[in-house]
């Protein structure tokens, strides 16, 4: 049941990035996930993503839970930090990463057991504090691990693969991120990396919480008739309301967009991200209209795609805070021990 | 077997071929050498045990046919392979008392030992074909008039050619052609040669004549040519070993005059040229305007080129001749005007190759055997192809998908200071069985297909993730030349068709270039449904002993 190691040997026109990179340099050991996994699509469009941005791989820190998404961390991105923590506890122990070393870029994947079952909790603060990360939920609606029973985000009136009709209500994740303040909220398919790739480049872009909710089927265990998260189904519903294009902070924009149709979002870090409205009503700047569009379209049976939510001017845990701007890992000990004259001065303030 | 079957002669092409294949070997296209595809061959052949009892036996009974095969050299002998086992009668005709032909004359033993010549000719002696060996021949209405069912001239380009400059008559004693020198020396007719020597020409017989110089006495060897060093025709690998066996190659001169002190050679004066290209990229070569240089010699062999030459057939035999002299032969059936006589190697369209002259072999051999049985020649058989899935369990093929990153390895070779000394000792020794298996396993088993079933894709990019080579794209439709431009990577090698299927649920297609495909199984092995299978592809042409089967 072993795989052989993927090839070294590229295609001889393979190109390069800035820092004379290519894209097999960002790729990870072999996937063991089953055949077709949506899961193996979503690591191809990091992949892509991180190739695209120039980003140094050491750079990067992948943390993760538990779960078959969980495990896809060890695919991508071979040289980078990674940390396979507690089933659920990904958003803690990247949110301690994150505040010790503020530098990285910090990619959270999780699926959708490890975060609106047993990490839910997690999920909602973490989206609350405004830990400056991309949170990657690859969606399935079933545990895969355990052989396909319904997780919390199955569709009420899903069938699993051996008949049973689901009755529990669904738990949204795009609908809570919004709730709890996330600043940045998308939802994707793993089928369709035209979308999910430039959706990825603006959320390592974005400052502040990213979700990505990535739809991505099981094809063992829920990619029948009567699933709501298989490649049919998803293709059938799939609504985009808007399609986006990534530009970095060093380009400039050249392409022409007329007003009404499209729109220009400048991010924190200088860089653009241009929507072309699909949805000519959709406005994603506002929260409380895109929750609202959000249930209407659901309960229409229609699955929303795009770059639901944003708030480019939000402010993230470092600046919650007030940290100082140097990483704390980086504080030496005289940073951290200034002396008891310091200390007799700070605790002089709270007499 | 699978060696024998079409090569004929395994061990002594696998020393000595052109390699026409490694230039088309797909190693090269992702990286920079092909698979040493020759060398292999010569181990599988070396590394045999007996196979004696797995050949094909003479024909139990006759068919009364008979065919004259004149020459007794790669082509005429893989004629009598293919066709003794039907029960032919084949008549060899050679001038001299040896099956080999050019194999045993012109190639030098330190290149191909006589015991492997001796063998590979053997199995097919071994058919007993009657030989008339020592027997020139000298006229072919002779041999029509034995009334052969058919015959077949495979007797080569038996003549170098010469060099018509001043002094080349007076100086004639120490100034030798080079193919018969070679066979001189093959024969043991001769033995030394002078201390200093120049070899006029740059192809392969040239490096055989210097090669060979510096094994009888020849203590400095020069090889002289008129082109330059890149567009000289001799292999690469070839004038490789001559440089390393301490020959410098000089390039760009012209032989002027031989000199001589009353008929004795004492040396060549050259005049140095340039290449100059006209608007058409044409090469001319032209006086560079140096004085011309001198080179002083004992001895010169000419090798610069070989000619075919029929004096032996009347022109009113039947078979006619073109405005250069050659016969009038169809290049598919190898027949020529006169319906019975068939013609193939070097003697068919002039010097080629050993392999060449085998591959006529076997389809003038087809022609024979069609034309005996009042067919027409002009309808081929098809070849025998077949493709079976691979599959023999999840992520298992039958064949060795992993694909080696190894470089191409290098033949050892025997010490310099020993091989100069003997002119029979062979140089190469060929891979040992470790080596050969590890160059085996930088083949990128091209006769793997990917073939994709468009019902079963469900289009989940589980095979363009995980490709290593970016070969397979679903795209919307287009026409061909845009399509190429719209793949992951894209598809610029024009020769290389590309693999299209018809519209999948989606409207997508799903477009693979084949171009840098490493047939690793991937796709195959990452797709859920089986979509995507490896199937070997197997073509065997046809053949005269296997068409009557």
């Amino acid at each position: 049941m072993t795989y052989i190691a993927k090839p070294k040997l590229h295609h001889p026109g393979l190109p390069t990035n800035a820092l004379g990179f290519t894209r097999r340099d960002y790729e990870g050991r072999i996937s063991t996930l089953c055949a077709g996994c949506g899961h193996d699509s979503i690591s191809a469009a990091l992949i892509q993503a991180c190739f695209e941005l120039d980003i140094e791989p050491h750079r990067v820190a992948k943390l993760s839970g538990i779960g078959c998404s969980s495990k896809t961390p060890d695919y991508f991105l071979g040289q980078s930090h990674g940390f396979n923590s507690v089933h659920g506890r990904m958003p803690s122990v990247l949110t301690g990463a994150n505040l010790a070393n503020r530098e990285l870029i910090y990619l959270g994947v999780s699926g959708d057991g490890d975060s609106a079952s047993i990490g839910l909790g997690q999920f909602a603060h973490c989206m609350r504090r405004g830990v400056n990360m991309v949170y990657i939920c690859e969606n399935n609606g079933v545990y895969g691990l355990t052989k396909g029973q319904f997780s919390a985000t199955a569709d009420k009136g899903s069938k699993a693969k051996g008949g049973a009709v689901n009755t529990d209500s669904p738990i949204d994740l795009v609908s809570l991120a919004l709730l709890m303040g996330a600043s940045f909220v998308a939802r994707s398919f793993s089928g369709d990396k035209k979308q999910l790739v430039p959706l990825i480049k603006a959320a390592i872009a974005h400052r502040g919480s990213a979700v990505l909710d990535v739809i991505s089927p099981c094809v063992t265990f829920n990619n029948h008739a009567g699933s709501t998260k298989s490649f049919d189904f998803v293709r059938d519903h799939n609504e985009a309301v808007n399609k986006l294009d990534f530009v970095p902070a060093k380009k400039e924009i050249t392409v022409d967009y007329e007003p009404g149709t499209s729109e220009v979002v400048r991010q924190h870090d200088g860089s653009f991200i241009k929507l072309a409205k699909l949805h000519p009503d959709y406005d994603p700047s506002n929260r409380v209209a895109a929750l609202t569009y959000l249930q209407e379209r659901e309960a229409a049976g229609e699955v929303v795609t795009g770059l639901l939510y944003i708030d480019p001017d939000t402010q993230d845990l470092h600046e919650h805070l007030g940290t100082v701007d140097a990483p704390l890992n980086r504080m030496t000990e005289d940073d951290l021990c200034p002396g008891v004259d310091m200390l007799e001065t700070i605790n002089a303030e709270y007499r | 077997m699978i060696n024998w079957q079409s090569n004929v002669f395994p061990g002594v092409l696998g020393r000595t071929c052109d390699r026409p294949c490694e230039p088309a070997c797909r190693r090269g296209r992702v990286e920079d050498e092909p698979v040493a595809i020759c060398r292999l061959k010569r181990v599988a052949a070396d590394s045999k045990d007996d196979i004696s009892d797995r050949l094909p036996k003479p024909a139990a009974q006759k068919n009364g046919k008979r065919i004259a095969l004149i020459g007794a050299g790669p082509a005429s002998l893989t004629v009598a392979r293919d066709l003794l086992p039907l029960g032919y009668t084949c008549v060899i005709y050679d001038a001299d008392p040896f099956a080999g032909g050019m194999m045993r004359t012109q190639i030098p033993k330190f290149r191909l030992p006589e015991r492997v010549l001796d063998e590979e000719c053997g199995y097919i002696l071994g058919l007993e074909p009657e030989t008339r060996f020592g027997q020139k021949v000298e006229s072919l209405k002779a041999i029509l008039a034995e009334n052969y069912d058919a015959v077949f001239v495979g007797c080569g380009a038996p003549r170098g050619r010469d060099l018509d400059i001043p002094g080349r008559k007076e100086a004639a004693e120490h100034i030798h052609i080079g193919i018969d020198w070679l066979a001189s020396v093959s024969f043991g007719h001769t033995t030394k040669i002078g201390k200093r020597v120049v070899v006029l020409g740059g192809g392969n017989t040239a490096m055989d004549c210097c090669r060979t110089s510096r094994r009888l006495g020849g203590e400095k060897v020069d090889v002289v040519v008129r082109s330059g060093f890149a567009e000289m025709k001799a292999s690469p690998w070839e004038k490789e070993d001559a440089m390393h066996e301490d020959i410098p190659i000089h390039n760009f001169l012209v032989p002027l005059e031989f000199v001589h002190e009353g008929g004795k050679l004492t040396g060549i004066t050259f005049e140095k040229v340039k290449a100059e290209y006209d608007a058409k990229g044409r090469r001319k070569l032209v006086p560079a305007g140096e004085p011309p240089v001198h080179m002083a010699c004992d001895d010169v062999l000419v090798a610069v080129g070989q000619e075919n030459a029929f004096p032996w057939i009347e022109r009113d035999s039947g078979v006619e001749f073109d405005e250069w002299n050659m016969p009038k032969v169809d290049p598919v059936t190898l027949q020529s005007t006169h319906p019975k006589v068939f013609f193939g190697g070097d003697a068919a369209f002039g010097p080629k190759n050993i392999i060449w002259a085998v591959a006529h072999g076997h389809e003038a051999a087809l022609s024979i055997d069609l034309h005996c049985n009042g067919k027409d020649v002009t309808v081929r058989p098809s070849p025998l192809v077949n493709i079976l899935s691979q599959k023999m369990g999840i992520h298992e093929w039958s064949y060795d998908n992993d694909v080696s990153l190894d470089l191409r390895f290098k033949v050892p070779h025997a010490p310099k200071e020993l091989t100069l000394k003997d002119v029979n000792m062979e140089v190469e020794l060929g891979f040992n069985r470790e080596l050969a298996f590890k160059e085996a396993q930088r083949c990128l088993n091209c006769d793997i297909e990917t073939v994709f079933e468009k019902n079963l894709c469900i289009e989940c990019d589980a095979c363009v993730d995980i490709c290593p080579m970016d070969c397979i794209t679903f795209t919307p439709n287009a026409a061909e030349n845009d399509l190429r431009g719209m793949l992951i990577a894209p598809a610029k090698n024009l020769t290389q068709d590309l693999y299209v299927s018809p519209e999948l649920k989606t409207g997508n297609i799903m477009v693979k270039d084949e171009d840098v495909c490493l047939h690793c199984g991937l796709c195959a092995e990452r797709c859920p449904t089986g979509a995507w299978d490896m199937k070997k592809f197997y073509l065997e042409t046809a053949k005269a002993h296997a068409c009557s089967r």
